[in-house]
């Protein structure tokens, strides 16, 4: 068969979200591929600029669907440290078990898709049912499965009983043992193994290069987690491993998550047996002192940065937020080398990819209005010409670096 | 008179043929959701699906070979109905019955993996055309095995007809029992036959969309589902006739409900089959057939063979 080019999206039933891959093929090998973002821009980060921060919460809490509370703690991390904000231990505590359980249900998610894309069904509805059981929490804790609105400034908004810690408890047994049973099936299943491994390989070199971050960076032993080197909430009370892996492959992304599973039912019986009694929220000013603040948050995917800008009214001047998925996508580039067709879907969803939180938009205007297509050497000459505006001259920069690569 | 009562008889095995392989569907939705922890279909769900696809409006891609495209549904559905006619089912005499059937169904149950490959060829979409050269590859690796495995017992039973061949082994039921490797060998050949997971790479969804059926709707399509659920049935059928032969002479209503018993444990099996494994990759299930099946099919041969050295 001779060469073909495939487009895998924007709609695929590989897919879960709009994003494209156009595929160059030899028979059954890639040999190009080409991706393109853009397909599902929502313009959150400038809606945020028109609106109060507590109105942001509940927007930035919706940029993603899986790992809502990430996003929103990031934001109110960042909010809080210009505002000065110190928020009550129970509070921290309470986010922190939100986070963890988070990662829990989002790790389980990832692994029944995983298993739907190399065909594998069965385990698709066993995790997802073991997921249930997390989502049925957090509507008992939070009264919502998917973006639970916990988070406020100066705290959280709700305080849980000790009732309802040990339902978290009883749940937590639960997939605990069945994730038992699912690393089994992930290291010992031969036809999972088969597909899995060598798939999708990124070397160290190339995932510290490309930056990789999270799972996907941790299992091609990048020993990064924001959690262990910059803790936040409560982590740097609880003891955790930090999960790392040296198969470089699909294989070794899959195994680093359902390791760091078990690591998450830990932290959750160490967070409730350790959870401070007291207040669960201090009161907060609505006009935020005018500062900036960068906050890092470890996402179930990666590390989440979020950055802040006040400028002393109740609206922030400039929201920034760099989901996990952005720092991951083009290693998929490199990992598909060489690789076959049918390893394309696994091997994209093995970065655990949330297209619509990465999405940005760069619109660019020239004399005649805007073009629709800007070509990269226009692009970056209308920065050099632009940055030279403002009085900063890269031009000897750039020599220098040019130089310094012959 | 005669032909018309010939024909009227096909018609009606016509339709039991569809009405068993929907059944079957059925069922093996049942237990691969249930095996899933999901509740599955309700019975009629298959029925339901074969109505509604018919009903509705078949689309012909403009590129498209329309003679072709239109063409091979039809002859899927034949060469499987072809093929039903020579299998034994509640005793050993089939309906068409000579020396060599065996060969003769095989090659029959060869034709709707072909019009599966020419079908989705003649779509000129790229999604079928993967899928429809991964349909090509796969046959060439199950294909051999699946010979292979229904050679053996015919070597044992000095015979090529598979009424001869159930007949020496309901005469002889432990000589079935040797035949134990190449059950399974034509079990799994079969499931790749039937392209389902581990083997359902042409039309594999996460990775070419529909595959070869990419550009396949409407009756077209009812058609193909129609010709596989057959399939099935007649590939579950010949597996049960050559290595199954057992109670065929207790009357045809103790023999069908035998019959019956016996396509659900193939069923069953292949179901299980289903659930507990991944897809594999193309070369993948290539090397699995020829380093494995074809090598297990030929020590079941080699196996025939000593035996019928013994008993002479």
């Amino acid at each position: 068969m001779a060469k073909v080019t495939i487009p895998i999206g924007p709609q695929h039933p590989a897919l879960k979200e709009p994003e494209s891959f156009i595929v160059t093929l030899n028979g059954e090998k890639i040999t190009n591929l080409d991706m393109r973002l853009g397909y599902n821009h929502r313009g959150i980060e400038k809606a945020c600029e028109a609106r109060t921060y507590v109105q942001d919460v509940y927007l930035i809490e919706r940029v993603c669907g899986i790992c809502s509370h990430s996003h929103s703690t990031c934001f109110v991390q960042a909010v809080e440290e210009i505002a000065g904000l110190q928020i009550p231990s129970r509070a921290t505590y309470i986010r922190t078990l939100i986070a963890e359980l988070e990662r829990i249900h989002s790790h389980l998610l990832w692994l029944g898709v995983a298993g739907h894309e190399i065909g594998f069904d069965t385990l698709l509805m066993y995790t997802w049912r073991d997921r249930e059981a997390v989502m049925d929490t957090f509507a008992a804790l939070t009264g919502n499965r998917v973006n639970y609105g916990m988070n406020t400034i100066g705290g959280v908004r709700r305080d849980f009983t000790k009732e309802q810690l040990a339902d978290v408890l009883k749940v937590i047994d639960i997939c605990e043992e069945r994730t038992k049973y699912y690393i089994e099936v992930c290291t010992q299943e031969p036809t999972v193994i088969n597909r899995l491994s060598g798939v999708g390989y990124l070397s160290h070199e190339d995932a510290m290069r490309l930056g990789t971050i999270g799972p996907t960076g941790r299992a091609s032993a990048v020993d990064k987690d924001v959690r262990r080197d910059d803790p936040y909430l409560a982590y740097k009370d609880l003891s955790f491993n930090v999960i790392t892996d040296t198969h470089n492959d699909v294989f070794g992304r899959a195994v680093v998550r359902v390791l760091e599973l078990m690591e998450c039912y830990k932290m959750v019986r160490e967070i409730i047996a350790r959870m401070p009694d007291g207040p669960v929220t201090v009161k907060a000013p609505r006009k935020i002192p005018a500062g900036e603040a960068f906050s890092r948050y470890e996402a179930p995917r990666g590390e989440d940065t979020h950055f802040v800008k006040a400028n002393g009214t109740d609206k922030p001047e400039r929201v920034r937020v760099r989901a996990p998925t952005m720092a991951n996508l083009q290693s998929v580039a490199k990992m598909l080398e060489d690789n076959n067709l049918a390893d394309l879907p696994i091997a994209i969803a093995a970065i655990d990819p949330c297209f619509s939180c990465t999405d940005r938009m760069i619109g660019v205007k020239n004399a005649g209005g805007i073009k629709d297509t800007v070509r990269w050497d226009d692009l970056r000459n209308y920065s050099i010409k632009w940055y030279r505006q403002q009085g900063i001259d890269f031009t000897g920069l750039n020599k220098k670096m040019a130089n310094r690569q012959e | 008179m005669s032909a018309l009562l010939l024909i009227l008889f096909l018609i009606l095995e016509f339709l039991f043929l569809g009405f068993l392989g929907m059944a079957v569907e059925f069922i093996d939705r049942k237990l691969y959701a249930r095996m899933q922890n999901r509740i599955g279909p309700p019975w009629f769900q298959p029925f339901a699906d074969f109505v509604k696809l018919v009903a509705k409006e078949d689309i012909i891609p403009e590129e498209a070979n329309p003679m072709m495209f239109k063409l091979m549904p039809v002859l899927a559905l034949t060469a499987v109905f072809t093929a039903f006619l020579h299998i034994p089912l509640w005793d050993s005499t089939p309906l068409i019955s000579f020396n060599g059937s065996v060969i003769v169904i095989v090659y029959l149950l060869t034709i709707p993996t072909l019009t599966f490959f020419l079908g989705g060829w003649h779509s000129t979409s790229l999604f079928s055309m993967i899928g429809a050269v991964r349909t090509l590859t796969q046959l060439f690796a199950y294909e051999v095995p699946l010979l292979l495995s229904v050679l053996a017992p015919a070597i044992l039973a000095h015979t090529w007809s598979i009424e001869e061949m159930s007949e020496f082994y309901s005469k002889n039921p432990l000589f079935a029992l040797t035949n134990a490797i190449g059950s399974i060998v034509a079990m799994i050949a079969l499931q790749g036959k039937l392209e389902r997971v581990p083997f359902d790479m042409p039309e594999a969804e996460t990775e070419i969309v529909g595959g070869t059926f990419t550009e396949y709707s409407g009756r077209l399509l009812a058609m193909f589902r129609l010709a596989i659920d057959m399939e099935t049935v007649v590939g579950a059928s010949l597996i049960v006739a050559v290595f199954l032969p057992f109670g065929l002479h207790s009357g045809p209503l103790i023999g069908f409900v035998l019959y019956l018993a016996k396509i659900l444990l193939v069923i069953l099996l292949l179901a299980l089959l289903r659930t507990v494994t991944a897809r594999l990759r193309i070369e993948q299930m290539v090397v699995f057939c020829w380093k494995y099946l074809a090598p297990a099919a030929l020590v079941q041969i080699i196996i025939s063979l000593t035996l019928n050295w013994i008993i002479k």
